[in-house]
């Protein structure tokens, strides 16, 4: 008891070795690899018609969005943040998006126009995501809180934007209306458009946090923001960015979401994105303290909850059950990785 | 001095106190006797473990061993809470009541009087308004305390220990955020409750204040308690010999440091020139430092030597005026001072150095990303090469450079903290406290390295709590003392005796030493 108590308490005990405590990202991401692993052998054997492309493109259509949210969120809570605003951010973009899908030849060439209806909301989002980086760096709110702003305030924003109504795609009456829903409903060899983006934006990602200057400071900034600051790591300007980067991967999910829709609500888009996103983040592997993260343990915790939900859904269980059992999902996954952490 | 109030038995005994913490012992028999209506001081350096005995006696930790009896009657406390009722109560450093209820729901939280179940609001603040009045202190009780200034929100804590029938008060630091007039009355307070009867236990670096107030005074080190005896027969020397484990009188080298150089290396270009620093601490420090030479600074816990190593990294920003290489300059982020050739070894590695979880490559080149990357991607190969230079050159015990820092021992650490810095090829290095925390054999290695960078034309400023580092390795020796430079030694002049003089009382009473620049 008392040594519990003095584990806490002592701050200028020597660095303690701790007895087998090595783990590489990878393998904290190898629990969340056999469970997904599980799921898989197991639809396989009792789900009719589990194996087909058909699946493959509707489970992976759906878990899309939420992948792109929830690798921005990694980048976030790997500097020991947290974003709840993503779920706001994507109705911004989805309601911002059919402003410029009007009249062909309003902005000079039809590609200009589809174009800004792409572009504009994601730097509109983006800079959602600078707010809320500069309400976390230079205001010094917590995370938690100054995201919230724009998670009641955004929604606000984006049902101002459309009089809080529905705007239905085919109402537009405009030729680049098509083209946009490419990005939702388009399909590249056989694949859907939008499980290609999320693919390169995970192996993007990968890439950044291992091989980057950029993610280095993230993870340093995360692991000990004051001691990085001392090594020369520009602290208030990498979590700047990791809201960015949120910010603007909500904004591209926001759209993918208006797209697949072919109208945007802003009421219903992104709505508790921000909770499913954290669940990938928190099932993937990824501390919320910050310092470490896996963008591929991200990747398989949003797969492992879709295909929890895809099934029980397939096996007719209430959806009453199916929030219960990813809940406990999710406890499993937090236990599993504190017992490899200590 | 005054004699206690009566010759009864003393109000507290604390014998042979132990304390472990994981890694580290904290107390190893520690004892203190207290008399009522004593003022009684407990001094040590940093680490000394006087926070912990206090911790162990407003029972916030349990003791290891040993005894405690207030009253002569042995006791155990399983909280603070317990401790308190039993008429032990603490005034913290940072106040702990809650800010924005008033002064009177403050002093009698958790007991207020209450009349048919309901609370007595007109009573509590009459009461209250007695109880400050009787500290001498006059303020509206039915103000929120967060209004109030830091000193009398002390009061007012200091008002609900006296009103919970306290009998024994501990104070840790409660002059630090005080200014002169608000500690002049904190002293008379101080004494009021002395001639009440009540035991104070005052904790100060600050030994003008221990004078000014206390009677007696308790000296420890590492972790055991080295002498009680009353402050009247103890000079401000002394107690700094006491306390840093030093007699009077040596002057000889003990030869057990790792340093070579001393005063050998020829005194290079002025690197950089600090001149009557601020704030946060300071209060007018200067220091000089050149290439190819040590610069040992030294002061006691509080004197503002972390402080003055922060500001010259631009960690803090402080007024007064920073020359590098002849040009003032104004940095805003550490990352100016390192653009400029400066590196920063913090005094806590756990805190201020290692990122725990990144492994020994990623620590040693978090400072030399920049240089080891092109266009934001690290070249991960001359990375490698780099680590494994540095590794080999500087002996550091890994099992590779994957392993994560927080394994290694402490001397491992500071080895790739200082690597951190030496494969950037800095042309200054402020080290603070570089050897605390190490075992002996790794302190020998650091220093001598530190010896040898300097015979190689490296600039450094180097903080220590151990004398011999200061005296030995520097080749000057500046002397800090509630955040002002006080004294500086040349390698020559410099001994113990001389140092821990400065260091007491600073250079006004010390007629053979040559002050500043």
């Amino acid at each position: 008891m008392a040594r519990f108590f003095a584990a806490s308490a002592s701050s200028d005990a020597a660095a303690l070795p701790v007895n087998g405590a090595r783990i590489p990202a990878l393998i904290r991401t190898y629990s969340a690899i056999a469970a997904l692993t599980l799921l898989v052998v197991y639809n396989i054997f009792f789900t009719p018609n589990f194996l087909s492309l058909g699946t493959f493109n509707a489970n992976l259509t759906q878990v899309a969005t939420i992948v792109i949210v929830a690798v921005g969120m990694t980048f976030v809570i790997a500097t020991g943040g947290i974003d709840l605003s993503v779920g706001s951010l994507m109705a911004i973009a989805g309601v911002l998006a059919p402003l410029f899908l009007i009249d062909a030849n309003r902005f000079g060439a039809p590609v200009v126009g589809l174009v800004l209806a792409i572009v504009a909301p994601i730097a509109v989002t983006t800079l959602c995501g600078a707010f809320n980086g500069t309400l976390v760096t230079l205001v010094g709110l917590q995370p938690i809180i100054a995201t919230l702003v724009l998670f009641l305030g955004g929604r606000g924003i984006a049902q101002l934007i459309v009089n809080g109504e529905l705007v239905e795609f085919r109402n537009l009456g405009s030729p680049l209306v098509p083209n946009f829903e490419f990005l939702g409903l388009g399909q590249l060899f056989g694949v859907r458009f939008q499980i290609i983006v999320m693919l390169v934006i995970v192996v993007v990602a990968i890439w950044v946090l291992r091989a980057t200057t950029f993610g280095r400071y993230v993870l340093a900034t995360g692991g000990n923001a004051s001691a990085a600051r001392l090594a020369g790591v520009p602290v208030t300007r990498v979590t700047l960015a990791v809201y960015c980067i949120s910010g603007l991967l909500a904004g591209l999910a926001g759209l993918i979401v208006v797209a697949i829709n072919r109208s945007a609500d802003p009421h219903q888009v992104g709505e508790f994105m921000e909770l499913d996103a954290i669940a990938a983040v928190a099932v993937g592997g990824t501390p919320l303290t910050g310092g470490r993260a896996t963008i591929l343990g991200t990747f398989v915790g949003a797969l492992i909850i879709q295909l929890l939900r895809f099934t029980l859904i397939a096996h007719n269980i209430p959806d009453g059950v199916t929030r219960m059992v990813i809940a406990a999902a999710i406890v499993a996954a937090v236990l599993a990785q504190r017992q490899r952490a200590s | 001095m005054r004699e206690p109030l009566s010759t009864a038995e003393p109000i507290l005994v604390m014998e042979g106190i132990e304390k472990r913490f994981p890694g580290s012992v904290a107390l190893d028999g520690a004892s203190l006797r207290v008399m009522p209506g004593e003022v009684h001081a407990i001094v040590g350096q940093n680490g000394a473990g006087k926070s912990t005995l206090m911790k162990i006696l407003n029972g916030v930790y349990r003791r290891d061993a040993g005894t405690i009896l207030l009253d002569g009657k042995a006791v155990d406390f399983h909280g603070p809470l317990e401790a308190q009722n039993a008429g032990v109560s603490t005034i913290y450093q940072e106040i702990n009541l809650v800010p924005y209820r008033t002064v009177a729901e403050n002093i009698f939280m958790g007991r207020e009087p209450t009349r048919w179940g309901f609370l007595d609001r007109r009573r509590m603040n009459r009461e209250a308004a007695e109880i400050l009045a009787r500290l001498g202190v006059r303020v509206d009780v039915q103000r929120p305390l967060g209004s109030l200034n830091i000193a009398l929100q002390q009061m007012v804590a200091i008002a609900r220990a006296v009103s919970t029938d306290a009998r024994i008060v501990i104070m840790d630091e409660p002059t630090s955020s005080l200014d002169e007039r608000e500690v002049e009355v904190l002293f008379e307070v101080i004494r009021g409750l002395r001639d009440s009867g009540i035991a104070v236990i005052y904790i100060s670096h600050r030994l003008d204040e221990l004078y000014a107030v206390c009677d007696r005074v308790t000296v420890m080190r590492d972790g055991r308690t080295v002498d009680d005896l009353p402050i009247a027969g103890v000079t401000r020397l002394e107690l700094v010999a006491l306390m840093l484990g030093k007699e009077l009188g040596e002057v000889h080298r003990s030869g057990a440091t790792g340093f070579a150089h001393q005063g050998e290396r020829p005194a290079g270009a002025v690197l950089v020139e600090a001149r009557d620093l601020e704030g946060d601490g300071l209060h007018g420090a200067s220091v000089t430092i050149r290439s190819g030479e040590i610069v040992g600074l030294a002061g006691l816990l509080g004197s503002g030597r972390t402080e003055l190593a922060r500001a010259l990294f631009g960690a803090d920003s402080v007024s007064g005026e920073v020359v590098v290489r002849g040009k003032p300059v104004r940095w805003h982020s550490p990352r100016d001072a390192i653009r400029a050739g400066f590196g920063l070894c913090a005094e806590d590695r756990k805190v201020d150095g290692i990122i725990p979880f990144m492994s020994v490559r990623e620590n040693l080149t978090l400072a030399a990303l920049p240089v080891l990357s092109r266009h934001g991607i690290v070249d991960r190969a001359e990375q490698e090469a780099i680590v494994d230079r540095f590794i080999a050159r500087l002996g550091i015990k890994t099992a590779g450079p994957e392993q994560p820092i927080r394994e290694l021992s402490g001397g491992n650490q500071q080895k790739v903290l200082l690597a951190r810095w030496l494969c950037l090829n800095p042309s200054l290095l402020l080290l603070d406290e570089p050897t605390r925390g190490i075992d002996v054999g790794a302190k020998a290695e650091i220093q001598a390295l530190i010896d040898e960078l300097a015979d190689n034309g490296l600039g450094v400023l180097m903080i220590s709590s151990e004398l011999e580092e200061i005296t030995e390795g520097a080749d000057r020796v500046v002397v800090l003392r509630d955040g002002e430079t006080v004294a500086e030694f040349t390698a020559e002049e410099v001994n113990q005796d001389a140092v821990m003089h400065a260091m007491a009382q600073g250079a006004d009473r010390m007629p053979a030493v040559s002050v500043g620049a």
